[in-house]
């Protein structure tokens, strides 16, 4: 059984009523959105602003209640849970968002911030928290150092950090990931790529990894889905995807991605050797 | 030459002191130029740009010259930076929906410069916004007009702010980081945009980003900056062929590329990057590169050629060219 198993998935939004006898226009955000997702496993939402990506995380995080459809986790419809029994399944999927600026408070302290998810589960001491909060702070290349520190006195990259330590502390199984790295400047984006990866390898995690980045989908899922307009135009596997891609959609986000030369540095080494 | 910076030197008033925000670069343009200016945030990419179009803070102290077509801009009076910026030095800037004031119509904002710089009339001004929307293919010019910014979408927005730009036939644009904020298919169709005007108005383009593909594509020479120096400069293919400073060779290595097999290690440059006020006195960059000595730490290292207009400041090339890439 999938972990995730997304079903017909659509969302339509009433906008506010412009004429009074005219019924309120409606924008249909995601159209028949049906996706699988195995445990370990990553998955690439693509598309442009506009394209339905973060509506799906909203509605997969049971963030907002779907039009039509089914999420599933482990068999279980979140969207039919009462409030509750999804309070307590909420631990086994957590969020990380794009700006780590905007998703962490600045007037709590890393501790309380990394361990705010756990107040919603069970009600564990403040001293089983904060050994928590140290020991997925130190998974994320932090230290218990941090601990008492405020989210100013961090670089964007470790503010990323500690906001996946707040997705990791009730130990989920999946981490629907919003853009995750897209604030990052280069240098420090492959730094928090490579820890995403390991600690996929480290804790078994399922990402739903959502990006407008072609090569940074392509680098960390198996799978990948194209949405435009709120709706599945292409899937595959990244490499079947980005060689070959069949949508004219698909075509136009590929040719648009700006490239350095791929072989860098080559005509250089072939001087070295010829001169050594 | 229309641009010639040299030795240029900015210092900030911070809260922890004076930074130096700009340590001593020199480059320039000519009309037909097109460079790209590329570095992480920080690195004094926009306090260039600033100093470029004289808007830096009031209290910043800036030494060097800027020569703008044979006059110095360094040390110009408020008054004197009015008349020259917008006019013949246009500005992109990266978030075309806070470049552009939400109370007032497409048509009057288009048209504010060529009242103020070219002293046209209003019904004028108007004819000729129009005209420059059609320029830079806005859909609909004529309707759009009377549009408010926030109708626009952000890449139609970005497409009025370049108008605004071009308004007065300026000599040398300044894009900073001008699609940032745009999807890549937008990106696309505003960089050809930039691309066709400035080769159709013979203008000189400095296109500040942080995407190494962009620079790769759209610029003939590129500058790349670290710790408000520029560590190497020179013709794009040179550069992208010889990765000749050891940050260069980093920020490469770091960016995934399409095509890169599931779960590839991407290389990483240790730590992060320095705030102005805590630069070291050597070379910037040598508390992160794997190639520094003792030495690297003494003094800001001199530009060495690397090949026909390549420069990289670093006293290690000679072991950086033996390094596998």
């Amino acid at each position: 059984m999938p972990l995730l198993d997304v079903r017909q998935l659509g969302k339509l939004y009433h906008l506010p009523r412009e004429r009074l006898l005219a019924p309120r226009p409606a924008v249909q955000a995601l159209k028949d959105v049906s996706f699988t997702l195995h445990a370990g496993r990553s998955l690439g939402v693509v598309g442009e602003s506009g394209s339905g990506k973060s509506t799906l995380a909203r509605l997969v995080m049971a963030l907002e209640a779907p039009s039509e459809g089914q999420v599933l986790l482990d068999g279980q419809n979140l969207h039919a849970l009462p409030a509750g029994a999804l309070r307590r399944v909420r631990a086994r999927f957590q969020m990380v968002f794009q700006d780590p600026y905007g998703s962490l408070d600045p007037r709590q302290t890393v501790a309380r911030i990394v361990a705010e998810p756990l107040d919603a589960q069970d009600r564990s001491s403040r001293h089983e928290q904060r050994e928590r909060a140290a020991g997925v702070l130190d998974a994320v290349g932090l230290g218990a150092a941090d601990l008492d520190k405020y989210p100013h006195e961090f670089s964007g990259g470790q503010r990323q950090r500690i906001a996946i330590a707040r997705a990791l502390v009730t130990r989920p199984t999946l981490i629907v990931a919003d853009e995750p790295v897209s604030a990052l400047d280069v240098s420090v984006q492959a730094q928090v790529l490579n820890l995403m990866q390991d600690l996929q390898d480290r804790f078994g995690l399922t990402y739903l990894f959502i990006s407008h980045d072609l090569a940074v989908v392509d680098l960390v899922c198996d799978q990948v889905i194209v949405l435009w307009q709120g709706r599945v135009v292409e899937r595959g596997d990244p490499d079947t995807l980005f060689h070959d891609p069949q949508h004219p959609y698909t075509r136009r986000l590929l040719e648009a991605v700006p490239r350095a030369p791929a072989q860098y540095g080559k005509m250089h080494i072939t001087n070295e050797e010829v001169a050594s | 030459m229309l641009l010639d910076v040299k030795d240029l030197r900015v210092t900030l008033h911070t809260a922890r002191g004076a930074a130096d925000a700009l340590r001593g670069i020199s480059f320039s343009l000519d009309r037909g130029d097109t460079v790209g200016l590329i570095g992480e945030s920080g690195c004094g990419k926009s306090i260039t740009a600033l100093a470029l179009m004289g808007l830096l803070p009031e209290d910043a102290r800036i030494d060097g010259s800027i020569r703008f077509d044979g006059q110095e801009l360094a040390a110009l009076s408020d008054d004197a930076w009015c008349r020259l910026r917008g006019a013949r030095i246009g500005m992109v800037f990266q978030e075309p929906m806070s470049a552009l004031n939400p109370l007032h119509t497409v048509g009057r904002q288009v048209a504010e410069p060529l009242r103020l710089h070219r002293g046209l009339s209003a019904r004028d001004a108007r004819a000729e916004a129009l005209r420059l929307l059609d320029k830079v293919q806005l859909p609909d010019a004529a309707k759009r007009l009377n549009a408010y910014p926030h109708q626009l979408s952000g890449g139609q927005r970005q497409r009025v702010v370049i108008a605004i730009a071009l308004a007065c036939g300026p000599s040398l644009l300044i894009a900073d980081e001008p699609t940032t904020a745009l999807d890549v298919t937008i990106q696309r169709e505003i960089l050809d945009l930039i691309a066709e005007l400035v080769e159709r108005e013979r203008m000189a383009l400095l296109l500040i980003t942080h995407d190494l593909g962009v620079v790769a594509q759209r610029v003939q020479r590129m500058l790349v900056m670290y710790g408000g120096t520029l560590v190497e400069c020179g013709p794009t293919v040179e550069v992208f062929s010889r990765l000749s400073h050891p940050y260069t060779r980093g920020l490469f290595a770091a960016r995934p590329a399409l095509g890169m097999p599931r779960g590839t290690r991407l290389a990483t440059i240790p730590g992060r990057v320095p705030e102005l006020a805590d630069l070291p006195d050597g070379c910037p960059f040598a508390d992160r590169c794997s190639f520094a000595i003792e030495e690297c730490r003494r003094a800001p290292p001199p530009a060495f050629a690397v090949g026909p207009g390549h420069d990289a400041r670093c006293i290690r090339l000679d072991t950086m060219a033996r390094a596998p890439l």
